[in-house]
């Protein structure tokens, strides 16, 4: 029992929606901590609106309120249910810093709320920065010459002192936001000004700068007595000019000898000890690489990112035991969850390495800067095992699912380049930084060059030469067995073996089973084999020689592949899917569901959800090593988005059953030629539309049914090249780029549709029934990417007969394509006809905010499905009962990628969403858009720049609701001039570009003297790529730097006004969420 | 994953092949083994040569890279002619070691075809471990001084690592290491404040002469720390008994219970023998540390007499510092 006997009720903070910094590792730790709960018979209470999440089901919290993770709405939450403790080390950054408001404002006091964990002042003595360096001071853990400054001219003074290059680092912040390098006065102003804005206490510290240092990390353990213990040490790749978010991190470290290692590992029992942690904590070290001499730059007193790493890399679940040591448990009562039988209180012991890289998007983003540095701008990770560094490096890239298989013999390989300009990539990180070093090496550059350049250390340029020179050898010598196995130890895939001998991977794969060249599956058990372990957490490997673990013979179970690792367009909603897929086989009698997945921020990949466990690479090779290792009765692809989706053909034509729909229905459904002829046989329209055989062709097509068209690939997920069109010249470039990213499938170019609606359907069916979830209308226009668009239920410019109509498309549909399991339709509503735009027969995004609000879990229903059994009997109405609104909205992350514009456009670029109910629209609507981040203001200013008269026309409503509502509108002057007009007196402000007129946008921005923006781009959100006009870009950027809000679309603008209203005469409803409906 | 340098010239793994877990060795490379500290102690290694007979790893790394080199763990290994093998699974080989104990072994390296048949009569014909007298091979002939000051602490020398010498050195006392055998009055000549029980190899049951030696210390109450081979021995000579383990603790992950304050630390292990749980009760002894997966004996204090013992290495080297303050425990018994 729980030491501490007065706890009956607690109250867990969540993240809210996922943005670059705070992605899904926060659903892995919060569900761990809920889980963690639950077993000792306590009630739980989560507040967290990102509802693609598992935490958010009621399987382990007992309530679970949508809604934003801010003081206000915690505060109602605290005084309704009446928890008597809090935790807030589960929700990131969040739920940290509204923990912190909450103690200051003096609630957590006022309704009698214990802090679990680190307290409050263990949390400020790792935040603040002063108070940090006093803290390690005290304790002997040396730290870098610093000032903390709240203005300018001090950081200017403390940059001179310090001597340039100097880093900024912003207080109480996440992901590193706002910090960066300045090596002049000119950048130290720029950053320094950002930073203090970002900074929740206006306070930034500038730094002395140690790019070239090695950063180390170290997890923490430690309980209420003072036992503490290192659960896992990483090392940075990248060292500490990267953010370790961006870095690729090994673990454990490589490079630093015993010495080293205990100096830290002493450093850090020191330090948590000393500020007071309970619970689990990161601290992040930088280490000199040419002496001893160490700092300690970091502690983060919650769970991170670096902790679910460590979590999945060790074996120990970091989240699970700092939730039951926040409950009282003591460490040493603690048992190790994978051997069952040994001490928690225990550092664990690896017999491979962990390689993670991080997954960056930068191609979805207009402008944006590509360098790596202080800012975390991944968005997503993979973390790969193996035995060697190479086998465990390459596997990473494959698992990144961006065309790559491994680091060399790639399908693209790297530009060539001279020596001049190697040098600059070099010492320029960006997210090529290791081909460029393979690329230097075969340039016969030297390692200790490499070495000056880069700061990699050598050791790791050393075993990317190792890869560079088999690579050689693979083209210029005989392939026989051991030359086989050693490109399989250094991780090299059939495919680029394959490449270097000019012939195919199954010929590969063949020759290698011929000669016995397979993998060993090996066991992740925490103490490297010295003690037994019933652990079925596993790893394929070419560095053993034997498995771990036998399968028996009549055992066959089924397999689901999980989706990958975050990134724009498949976030944590697919796990959320893999893991209900899980239970739902579970919960209809399988007893054997293994999971393949490969993303360290996952629950998927939580070893307890499953029988067995492999974080291993979805590619189609090593599914295959594993379906023949596990002979499973079949494989689930259709729950892990496109990633796994896409091995779907693959994988039936090497003979794997797919359980759900069949391979060739799939097929159907794919590829654009059998979609439409199906379509035309239903009857049911969609746009006009045409693959691509040649470039003329195309361009004759696109001038008949006149530009915008959409240009796209037909077998990618998330708008990953697909783009509307405006022009010829833009359609040849779009149409390299798509046949550049999908070179086996045809590309396709449909008309688009101006000035019509979107819905989407999310529905289940099992071949002869079909279940509607629900039919969800987008809020946004269509053009704006459905991942981008607010969607609400029930749609509410949609008439009866359109909601007729798409049913019964719905149903016809299903059927045809003879759909097992899940799928989703996107249609496309425009003169109150009823288009379609695609079908996707696999778990799709909204079907999380789906299950949730109609109360029905679609994935449970879909496991039904797939093991063909009969579907409960649920009226096609059921979502239009549904009493409540629901609307997800999308939340963006563009303060972290320098550069990038924040306009809508068909490209997806929110990394994540939120989504809440309410009893009406604007109840749900306003909720929604406090949690992702924009604030409702109630008096203040607004500045409206519009381009195109149409736009303007369709505005005017919504300007003249805003003057109503008694706010003061400031214009430039041609939207000024149109709306006086209309509306009345305008003030007019000037342009960015015209700094010498003034009232100036720019000084207004700075002084804050603007509340929100609305800034429709000229004529349309789609034309920005034709001609972007330089300044609406500034004013975009800009207001983003200083966090003020900007409306970028009609819809959104027109919403945002009529939210601003509702709230003047209503309150927003604060009710938990309901669970999901039984099903037998 | 780190302290190889350190393992391979510690003492207690005199005669045996190890073979490491992690399967990465050699990435930071290895350090001057000329390069002394002020007490005129190697600075990085454990004693002056490498004490283990073969390596086994999964990968050697060829190449190294860290300030503090000089050479890599190949070239040493060379140096010191210990062969070493590379390429095996490490994994496998320690799932035997686990299931079927530590076992005697051979390592051959040919050019032509081994005959294993023949390799395995040899083996079955060799010294067993048990049996082998490392007394002789790992202790100090003479006697040894090392720092200043006025008060001296003996180090009876079974096999010490270098990190014992320095710990005490740290406390503020000389150090006077003295050969395994010396005689109680022999080491009273010294006048010391108190006595270390160094580390070693092999079966405590051998040293019969520290045994007499340590019975005598205890019985005229001179402040003793015994530490790992060392706690053996005392533990006999205070009516405990001893056990070889299947496969003994070896690494720097371990967890000990203290069982004065119920505080757990992490500890430094490498022994094959260690104190009967069972025999505790009745001995001289009260139990102080346990070990908190399988509950063997990892420390003990004597329940009248300045007498201390630890199975694990508080001086750590490799592996963590948690356990210092077992000198500082020394220190307050021989000040008191």
């Amino acid at each position: 029992m729980p030491k501490n006997e007065s706890l009956k009720k607690i109250l867990v903070l969540g993240s809210g929606a996922i943005k670059i910094g705070e992605a899904g590792e926060f659903d892995y730790s919060g569900s761990q901590c809920l889980k963690a709960i639950h077993e000792d018979g306590l009630n739980s209470v989560l507040i967290n609106p990102n509802i693609a999440t598992i935490q958010t089901d009621t399987r382990f919290a007992d309530q679970v309120y949508l809604l934003p993770v801010n003081p206000e709405y915690v505060e109602s939450i605290i005084e309704k249910e009446r928890p008597d403790g809090i935790m807030l080390a589960y929700g990131g950054q969040t739920a940290l810093n509204c923990g912190v408001k909450l103690d200051e404002s003096g609630i957590l006091k006022k309704y009698g709320v214990n802090v679990l964990g680190t307290q409050i002042a263990g949390i400020k003595r790792t935040e603040d920065r002063q108070l940090f360096k006093d803290s390690m001071n005290e304790c002997r853990v040396p730290v870098l010459k610093s000032k903390t400054v709240t203005n300018f001219e001090d950081a200017k003074k403390a940059a001179e002192e310090l001597v340039y290059p100097v880093i900024i680092r912003v207080a109480y912040t996440l992901g590193g936001r706002g910090g960066g390098v300045a090596y002049n006065e000119i950048e130290l102003h720029e950053i320094v000004e950002r930073g203090l804005k970002a900074s929740l206490v206006g306070q930034v510290l500038v730094e002395e700068y140690i790019g070239h240092w090695k950063q180390i990390e170290y997890e923490v353990m430690q309980d209420y007595d003072g036992n503490n213990v290192i659960v896992c040490n990483m090392e940075n790749v990248l060292s500490m000019k990267v953010h370790t978010g961006d870095n690729i991190v090994v673990a454990p470290s490589q490079t630093i000898d015993n010495h080293e290692y205990h100096m830290l590992r002493s450093a850090a029992l020191r330090a948590t000890k000393h500020v007071g942690i309970v619970g689990e904590c990161n601290i992040q070290y930088a280490l000199d690489p040419d002496s001893d001499r160490y700092v300690a730059i970091e502690i983060n007193p919650r769970l991170s990112r670096s902790s679910a790493l460590a979590s999945k890399a060790t074996g120990y679940p970091l989240a699970y035991m700092s939730a039951k040591i926040g409950l009282g448990y003591n460490l040493s009562e603690l048992v190790n969850r994978i051997t069952k039988n040994t001490t928690a209180c225990f550092e664990p012991s690896l017999d491979y390495v962990v390689c993670k890289h991080p997954r960056w998007d930068f191609a979805k983003f207009e402008l944006v800067n590509r360098r790596l540095g202080p800012t975390m701008k991944s968005v997503g990770e993979v973390m790969a095992v193996g035995r060697t560094f190479e086998e465990s490096f390459q596997k990473a890239i494959r698992m990144l699912d961006i065309g790559n298989d491994g680091l060399v013999l790639n399908r693209v390989n790297g530009k060539e380049y001279t020596e001049e300009e190697i040098e600059y990539k070099l010492s320029h990180h960006d997210d090529q930084i290791l081909y460029n070093v393979a690329i230097a090496l075969k340039m016969g550059i030297s390692v200790e060059r490499i070495y000056k350049l880069s700061t990699v250390d050598p050791w790791f340029i050393e075993k990317i030469q190792n890869i560079v020179t088999l690579e050689d050898r693979l083209k210029k010598s005989e392939l026989d067995e051991s030359l086989l196995w050693e490109a399989k130890k250094l991780g090299f895939a059939d495919k680029q073996i394959a490449r270097a001998k000019d012939k195919t991977p199954d010929e590969i794969r063949a020759l290698r089973k011929k000669l016995g060249v397979i993998p060993s599956v090996k066991q992740i058990d925490t103490l490297a084999a010295e003690w037994p372990a019933v652990t079925n957490y596993l790893y394929l490997t070419y560095g053993g020689h034997s498995n771990d673990v036998i399968i028996p013979k009549d055992e066959r179970g089924i397999i689901v592949l999980g989706a990958g690792p975050y990134r724009i367009g498949s976030s944590v909603e697919f796990d959320w899917g893999t893991v209900n897929m899980v239970w739902g086989l579970q919960e209809n009698g399988e007893k054997h569901v293994s999971v393949v997945n490969c993303n360290p921020e996952t629950v998927s990949t939580d070893y307890d959800i499953c029988t067995r466990l492999y974080f291993e690479e979805l590619t189609q090779e090593r599914i295959l090593d594993i379906t023949e290792f596990e002979n499973p009765k079949g494989i689930i692809t259709c729950v892990g988005g496109q990633t796994a989706n896409n091995l779907t053909p693959g994988l039936a034509q090497h003979g794997v059953n797919i359980l759900g729909t069949a391979a060739h229905d799939v097929d159907r459904a794919e590829d654009r030629s059998k979609f439409s002829a199906e379509l035309d046989k239903l009857h049911i329209k969609q746009p006009l539309w045409q693959a691509f055989s040649n470039l003329n062709e195309a361009k004759s097509f696109a001038q008949q049914v006149e530009f915008p068209v959409i240009v796209r690939p037909s077998y990618v997920l998330s708008g990953a090249a697909m783009k509307v069109v405006w022009s010829q010249e833009e359609l040849k470039t779009y149409i390299k780029e798509a046949t550049d990213v999908s070179p086996d499938h045809p590309v396709v170019i449909s008309k688009f549709m101006l000035n019509s609606l979107e819905v989407d359907v999310d529905g289940i069916s099992n071949g002869k029934q079909v279940v509607i979830g629900a039919i969800v209308e987008h809020i946004d226009s269509a053009g704006v990417h459905s991942g981008d668009a607010m969607m609400v239920i029930p749609p509410w410019r949609l008439s009866n007969k359109i909601i007729e109509t798409i049913t019964e498309y719905t149903k016809k549909i299903a059927l045809t394509f003879n759909v097992k399991g899940p799928f989703n339709l996107q249609f496309l509503v425009h003169d109150d006809h009823v288009y379609v735009i695609e079908l996707n027969i696999r778990a799709s995004r909204s079907m999380p905010f789906v299950s949730k609000l109609v109360k029905m879990n679609l994935i449970s229903l879909a496991a039904k499905a797939i093991l063909d059994k009969p579907l409960p009997q649920i009226p096609e109405n059921k979502w239009q009962k549904i009493q409540n609104y629901g609307i997800k909205v999308p939340q963006f992350s563009f303060m972290q990628l320098e550069g990038a514009d924040i306009a809508l456009g068909v490209e997806m670029q929110s990394t994540g969403e939120a989504a809440c109910f309410g009893t009406s629209f604007y109840d749900a609507l306003s909720k929604g858009l406090i949690s992702v981040g924009y604030t409702l203001p109630d008096k203040g200013t607004a500045l409206v720049t519009v381009g195109g008269a149409q736009n303007k026309e369709k505005l005017v409503a919504t300007i003249a609701k805003l003057k109503q509502l008694g706010f003061k509108i400031l214009a430039t002057e041609h939207t000024a001039e149109f709306f006086e007009e209309k509306i009345g007196q305008i003030e007019i402000v000037h342009k960015i570009s015209e700094p010498e007129r003034k009232p100036n946008i720019s000084d207004l921005l700075y002084e804050r003297k603007i509340d929100f923006i609305i800034n429709i781009p000229s004529t349309s959100t789609l034309e920005k790529y034709v001609d972007m006009l330089d300044d609406e870009y500034q004013i975009r950027r800009k207001s983003l730097e200083l966090g003020i809000p900007v409306l970028t679309t009609i819809e959104l603008a027109d919403s945002f006004v009529k939210t601003l209203e509702w709230l003047r005469n209503n309150k927003t409803t604060k009710e938990p969420i309901e669970p999901y409906d039984k099903y037998d | 994953m780190v302290g190889y340098a350190e393992a391979l010239t510690d003492p207690s793994y005199n005669g045996q092949i190890l073979t490491l877990t992690y399967p990465l060795v050699g990435n930071y490379g290895v350090p001057d083994p000329s390069v002394k500290d002020d007490d005129g102690i190697s600075k990085f290694f454990e004693s002056d040569r490498m004490q283990i007979r073969g390596l086994v790893v999964h990968e050697l790394s060829l190449t190294a890279s860290h300030w503090n080199l000089t050479m890599t763990l190949d070239e040493w290994l060379y140096n010191e002619k210990v062969p070493g093998i590379s390429g095996i699974d490490t994994r496998e080989l320690t799932k035997k070691l686990r299931t079927s104990g530590v076992m005697m072994a051979a390592l051959v390296v040919s050019d032509t075809e081994i005959d294993v048949e023949k390799i395995k009569t040899e083996l079955a014909s060799a010294t067993h471990y048990n049996s082998e007298q490392f007394m002789d091979v790992v202790s100090t002939k003479k006697e040894q001084f090392f720092g200043q000051g006025n008060d001296s602490v003996v180090v009876v020398d079974t096999g010490t690592k270098n990190a014992i010498i320095r710990n005490v050195l740290e406390l503020g006392y000389k150090a006077i290491l003295v050969p395994w055998d010396t005689s109680y009055e022999k080491i009273m000549s010294y006048n010391p404040k108190g006595v270390v029980l160094s580390s070693g190899p092999g079966d405590p049951q051998k040293c019969s002469n520290t045994i007499d030696t340590a019975k005598q210390l205890i019985e005229n109450n001179i402040p003793t720390l015994g530490i790992c081979l060392g706690a053996q021995i005392i533990g006999i000579a205070g009516n405990t008994e001893t056990y070889k383990l299947k496969y003994g603790h070896r690494g720097q992950n371990k967890s000990c219970i203290n069982l004065e304050n119920n505080q757990v630390y992490v500890t430094s292990q490498n022994h094959g023998y260690g104190i009967t749980p069972e025999s505790i009760a009745k001995s001289d002894f009260k139990l102080w540390f346990t070990n908190a997966d399988d509950k063997t004996v990892e420390g003990i204090k004597h329940k009248k007499q300045n007498c201390i013992a630890v199975q694990f290495h508080p001086e750590a080297s490799p592996g963590p510092f948690d356990c210092k303050f077992v000198f500082d425990e020394l220190k307050h018994l021989m000040e008191k």
